[in-house]
This record gives structure tokens, C-alpha cells and sequence, in this order.
């Protein structure tokens, strides 16, 4: 960065110099070092993607690479695996999720961005970045020993009034409740309500503000102007944390793993005890699982890391162009 | 599990001390204070929504506090619109209706919180003793008293140790890559972090699984750090670079304009200016990775004794020791689980409450020293 020798003469001359960025040395260094650790993220996500298809191979050959995603069975002694019951099972779980999820979450990204006076705003932002960082263990514990009885309750109800639904019906009359898909997919969308109410508040935060004054110059109430201003200006926002928020309700493990009474076949019964998600099948048979069955389980793995890699990426190229685009 | 890797804790990146006063400028409509005739349907509403529910409640013999809650809110939001479309008009009467339910979205947010953080203490505390801290589960049968979680905290520990070390340098270098030097490789960077932050933990635990435990290595301490820190590195970028993002462009410039090259402005000037806050990035991806499980149960497996090691055999850590004792039901091992769980709330809300406290004294002190 010294002055040289003809910049210097420039200078007595009082004449325009170059004006030039010089790279050190040492700034070459530097931005090598970085990019190498920029670049170990890089090889981390192709890792996974290589190894896992590699690992993958033995037991997709011994089942086929089309039974396993057309069949729905788990039987490692004779190597024949299927995750189609699973797969679908998995998407179950996280609608469900979503269902509950999201109405809460926009309610609650409204309630801090629009509605709530400073003070207690401040505790909402520290309560929803607490539950953030409660352990999914803790959810699993808690869903399971706290949750589950008036869940039941509300599923019962649910049975009761509006088994025209098809959703809310049983298979049979008297079948159990308890560790249904229902009870999984709410606990699941506590866990995914703080990721879809911070990217949506950031979204909302983006509306100018001057349309929304003027919504509401012009006689509009509140939720007029919410419903007329903020939330078309952000529908594709929230969208976009909607399908981050599926994306984690897709990968969620342990809690799933803990309250769900698993099983290999898909449960279209959503209220009834059974059910099951690839994460889970992960958690609860790698224990036990033996070679071929180890393979099984990187081939499910390597399957809910393509369905949630398309979903993320997805849902983040909406957030970030809305993002641009305010 | 979070959405710690979207934003740093508080709702602002950074607030600093000039920004405190727009940031309460920004609270957009501050609620004007009710007039009498609203204050009196407001009460109305209440009284409705209590009594109706509690006599029906009284009625059909219903026991649950949740059924009462809910039918109250029921009634109390259909006499809140009734009220207001009687009095005022029906675009003023859904406005009402909206604001309680908005509001009613908080109330559900902090009581489950509350709910949960009450049933683990509640749950947890009658187990939690100076034996329970110090001592580990190789002696105790599972359906006897007494045994801890001692093994637990040393694998915890360790395995955090080794998950930092390795993670936070390369997201913090990470972070200055995207933000300071703005390489070629920036808009892959990014996408890849995206990916990386979205990744289910347990996807990242079969990772270090194929590629170190299978190959002859056998599971560790150390396998599970390097999962934990796959799981790190996106959170602490995300949130260094949120950080970086605040600091003022001046000071690179002076640095710059002294004849600094860039790497000294980085390393002396952009780095220490941002320093509280990469601590508290750091504590955030060590407060997320601390209670994963599943990828701790892929690389490490558990062990009911203690292991000093990191490197050599089996490991404990604390949300898998809940998760194995759960998966044993009785109720001995279930009152141990509580307790682990009880001690694996207090470090994250330590952890939470420590990346606060830095936080907010780092952007003070930066705002004094302008």
C-alpha cells in the first residue's frame, strides 16, 4: 500500500494519480484462508449427498431402486426394504404440522410486528426465540407426558363433530388415540412456529410503511389494512417461510421418534394411534441395525435429504427474491 | 430444530445505543387507550365468555382447565364481534375479532413456553441432587434409586468443546468471506448455507456415520463433535454475518484510508468492532447444537458409564441419555430422564441468557464509544 516512486512524483506535480486497490500479500493469504473455510461448507453438502448414494447402493440393489420407494416394508433379515408408507407418513406428519402451525405463527408475527405494545413485545421476541432453542427433546418429553391427554381430548371431539371430514375419521370406533400423527404434527408445529413467525416478521417489517399509513388514513381499520396492504405485499414472503418451516417439520426426528407408535405402513387414519417418518425410522431401527439394514437406513437418509434440500432451497430463492424485489 | 440461525436473539440485528430511540419509533400503531363505552364491552365480552363457559363446564361435567379456556375464548370472541357489530359496525366488529385472536396467538405462544420450562421443573427437580450431578449410571440397575448424570455432562462437554473448536473459526471466516471480501464463490457459498441450515440433524449424524465411524473408526466423542459442527456452521455464519452487516462502513474505510491493508482491516478493525457479537453467534450455535440428539445417537451411541475419552469408544452426552433412559419405561429410569432434562434446560437457558446479556452490553459499549 506504500507510496511509490511515481506516485510520489504525481503527488509533487500535483498531478491525478491511479487510484488502484493493491492486494497485499498478506491480503492474498487472508482471502484464500477464507474462501478455503467458505469452501468447507461446500464439500460438506456434496460429502453428504456422495457418500450417503454411495453407502446407499447395497441394499437399494438387493430391494430395487423402485420397490423401495413403490412398497411399504421394513424386513432386514431377508433385505427387502420399502419407505413408501414412510414417505407418506412423513408429508402427513408435517401438514399436520403446518396446519396448526401456521395460523399461529402469522398470528403471532402480526401480534409482534402490528398489535403488541413495546413492552410486551419484548417478552414475545424473548419467548419465541426460547422455544427456538428448546431442545427437540424436550418438545418429545413434554409432548408425550403433558400434551398427549387433552390432545386426546380435542381428537375425540374432533372424531366426534366432523367425521365428515374424511380426516377426522377412524378405522374403527374405539381405536386408541394416543400417539397418533395428529398429536406428532402438533408438537412438531410448536417447534416450527418461531422459524415461520421470524422470516414472515422480517417480510411484513419490508411493507412501507407509508402504504400502510395511508390504508389506514383513508379510514381503513387495522385488519383492513393487514388484509388489503401487508398481506398481499408479503404473500409470497410468507409462503416462502411456510416451506422452510415444512422443511423442518420433514426432518424432525427425536420428538416424532418419542410419541409416535411407528409403524412401516402409512396411517391415513390421522387421529389414531401409528404412523411413522423417515427420520424416525432412522432413530428408532439404527440401534439395532445390522449391515445390509444400515444401508436401508442411508438409502431412507439419502431420501429425506434430497426432500428437504428441494424444499429449503425452495422456500429460501422465495424469501431472498421478495427480499430483492422490497 | 430453530430459528436461531435466522436472526441474532433480539428482534433487531444489534440494536445499538444510537438505534434505541427509532427502534421505539418504529412500534408502528401504539394501541391508543380505550374509551369508556369500549372498556364496558370489553368487560361485557369477559363476563360472557367466563360465566357461559363455566356453566357449561358445570353442565356437561367437563374437568380439563384447556376445555374451559377454550370455550371461554370461544364465547368471549363471539360476544367481542356481537358487541362491536351492535354498537359500531361490522368492519370495526371483525377488526375486534382479529385483534383478539392476534393476541390470543401470543397468549398461546408464551404459555406453552411457560407450560413446558413449569412441567420439566416440576418434573425434574425432586431427582436433581449433588449425587445425581457426580455420579454415572454403571452401578445402578434400572430399576434401582440413586445413579446421575455425571457421564452425560463430561460427554456433553467434551463434545462441544470439540464441535466449537472446529466450527466457529471456519463459519466466522465463512461470514467475512460473504460479507468483507465478496469472493467469486459468494452466491454458492450462500446457497450451500442455506442448504446446510435446513439440513435435518439426523441426515447430518448418518454423514459422519458413512464417512468416519464406518470407516474403521468406531463412534466417539469425536464423531458426534463433527456432526454437531456440520449442524453449527450455518447458525454462526448466519448470525456473524448479521453481525458484520452492523458495523459501520466508516471504520473499514479508515482503516483502509490509513493504508491498512484489507486483512489488517478485517483482523484489527472489522473483527474486535464485531467481537460481542460473534460471541454471541457462537453461543447460539453452541445453545442449538447442545441439544441435538439424533446425530449424537449415529456417532457417539451412548454409554451408561463414564468416558473420558473423546477419541476411543462410546460416549454419553445429555439429550441422548434422556432419549436412551425414555425409551426404557419404568419409572425409575423416566424420573432420571427428567432430572437430565431439568439440567439440559438450565445450560440453554444459560447459554440463552448469556448470548443476551453479551449482546446487548457489546452494542452498548459500541454505542459509547462513538
Amino acid at each position: 500500500m506504500a507510496l511509490t516512486t511515481p506516485d510520489l512524483q504525481a503527488l509533487e506535480e500535483q498531478v491525478p494519480r491511479d487510484i488502484a486497490r493493491t492486494v497485499t500479500r498478506g491480503d492474498r493469504i487472508f482471502r484464500t484462508l477464507c474462501a478455503s473455510a467458505a469452501a468447507v461448507s461446500l464439500f460438506i453438502i456434496g460429502g453428504t449427498a456422495l457418500f450417503l448414494a454411495i453407502k446407499a447402493v447395497p441394499a437399494l440393489q438387493k430391494a430395487g431402486l423402485v420397490s423401495f420407494f413403490t412398497t411399504s416394508v421394513w424386513n432386514p433379515t431377508v433385505g427387502d426394504f420399502g419407505v413408501l408408507g414412510l414417505l407418506i407418513g412423513t408429508i402427513i406428519i408435517a401438514t399436520v404440522s403446518l396446519i396448526v402451525a401456521v395460523p399461529l405463527a402469522i398470528g403471532l408475527a402480526l401480534f409482534i410486528n402490528e398489535y403488541s405494545p413495546a413492552r410486551i413485545r419484548r417478552i414475545l421476541t424473548s419467548s419465541v426465540d426460547l422455544l427456538a432453542a428448546m431442545p427437540s427433546i424436550i418438545f418429545g418429553m413434554w409432548g408425550f407426558f403433558a400434551l398427549q391427554a387433552p390432545l386426546v381430548g380435542v381428537a375425540a371431539w374432533l372424531n366426534l363433530h366432523l367425521s365428515a371430514i374424511p380426516f377426522f375419521r377412524l378405522s374403527e370406533a374405539d381405536a386408541p388415540l394416543l400417539r397418533s400423527s395428529f398429536i406428532v404434527g402438533t408438537v412438531v408445529a410448536l417447534m416450527i412456529v418461531p422459524i415461520i413467525t421470524s422470516v414472515s416478521r422480517d417480510v411484513m417489517a419490508q411493507c412501507p410503511r407509508s402504504q400502510c399509513e395511508a390504508a389506514l388514513a383513508l379510514g381503513g381499520s387495522r385488519w383492513g389494512m393487514i388484509k388489503e396492504v401487508l398481506l398481499p405485499f408479503g404473500k409470497a414472503g410468507i409462503t416462502g417461510a411456510v416451506l422452510l418451516g415444512f422443511g423442518r417439520a420433514l426432518g424432525e426426528t427425536i420428538a416424532v421418534a418419542l410419541i409416535i407408535a411407528f409403524t412401516v405402513q402409512a396411517n391415513p387414519y390421522v387421529l389414531e394411534q401409528g404412523g411413522g417418518s423417515i427420520a424416525s425410522l432412522i432413530a428408532i431401527k439404527f440401534p439395532e441395525a445390522q449391515d445390509l439394514e444400515i444401508s436401508a437406513l442411508i438409502a431412507a437418509g439419502l431420501a429425506l435429504f434430497s426432500m428437504t434440500l428441494f424444499v429449503n432451497l425452495g422456500a429460501r430463492a422465495i424469501v431472498r427474491r421478495t427480499q430483492i424485489a422490497a | 430444530m430453530s430459528l436461531l440461525d435466522e436472526r441474532p436473539l433480539d428482534e433487531t440485528p444489534v440494536p445499538d445505543a444510537q438505534d434505541q430511540e427509532p427502534i421505539e419509533e418504529q412500534v408502528p400503531f401504539r394501541p391508543r387507550a380505550l374509551v369508556r363505552s369500549e372498556r364496558v364491552e370489553l368487560m361485557l365480552a369477559v363476563a360472557s365468555g367466563v360465566t357461559g363457559s363455566a356453566v357449561m363446564c358445570l353442565l356437561f361435567d367437563w374437568t380439563h382447565p384447556l376445555t374451559f379456556a377454550i370455550w371461554a375464548l370461544l364465547l368471549f370472541l363471539g360476544s367481542t364481534y356481537l358487541l362491536a357489530r351492535d354498537s359500531q359496525s361490522p368492519i370495526v366488529a371483525t377488526d375486534r375479532l382479529v385483534t383478539t385472536l392476534v393476541w390470543t396467538s401470543g397468549g398461546i405462544a408464551v404459555s406453552v413456553l411457560l407450560w413446558m420450562l413449569g412441567y420439566v421443573v416440576v418434573k425434574g427437580i425432586a431427582g436433581l441432587n449433588f449425587e445425581y450431578l457426580t455420579s454415572d449410571l454403571s452401578k445402578v440397575g434400572p430399576l434401582d434409586e440413586g445413579g446421575g448424570v455425571f457421564h452425560a455432562l463430561v460427554g456433553t462437554l467434551e463434545q462441544m468443546l470439540i464441535a466449537s473448536v472446529l466450527s466457529i473459526p471456519i463459519a466466522i471466516l465463512t461470514a467475512v468471506y460473504l460479507h468483507e471480501i465478496h469472493g467469486r464463490l459468494s452466491g454458492i457459498v450462500r446457497f450451500v448455507i442455506d442448504a446446510m441450515s435446513g439440513l435435518p440433524s439426523i441426515v447430518a449424524g448418518l454423514f459422519i456415520y458413512t464417512v468416519w465411524v464406518l470407516q474403521g473408526r468406531g463412534p466417539s466423542g469425536l464423531a458426534a463433535g463433527l456432526a454437531l459442527a456440520i449442524l453449527m456452521i450455518p447458525t454462526v455464519t448466519r448470525t456473524a454475518e448479521e453481525m458484520l452487516k452492523t458495523i459501520d462502513d466508516g471504520l473499514r474505510e479508515s482503516a483502509l484510508a490509513l493504508g491498512a491493508p484489507q486483512w489488517r482491516s478485517v483482523m484489527q478493525v472489522v473483527l474486535p468492532t464485531a467481537r460481542s457479537g460473534l460471541i454471541t453467534a457462537s453461543i447460539l450455535g453452541i445453545a442449538r447444537a447442545v441439544g441435538e440428539t439424533a446425530p449424537v445417537l449415529l456417532t457417539a451411541f451412548g454409554s451408561s458409564s463414564i468416558n473420558w475419552s473423546p477419541v476411543n469408544g462410546p460416549q454419553a452426552d445429555l439429550p441422548l441419555y434422556i432419549y436412551q433412559l425414555l425409551r426404557q419405561p419404568n419409572p425409575a429410569q423416566i424420573a432420571r430422564a427428567w432430572s437430565g432434562a431439568l439440567v439440559l434446560v438450565l445450560l440453554v437457558l444459560i447459554l440463552f441468557v448469556l448470548a443476551r446479556v453479551i449482546g446487548e452490553r457489546g452494542a452498548r459499549v459500541r454505542g459509547g464509544s462513538r
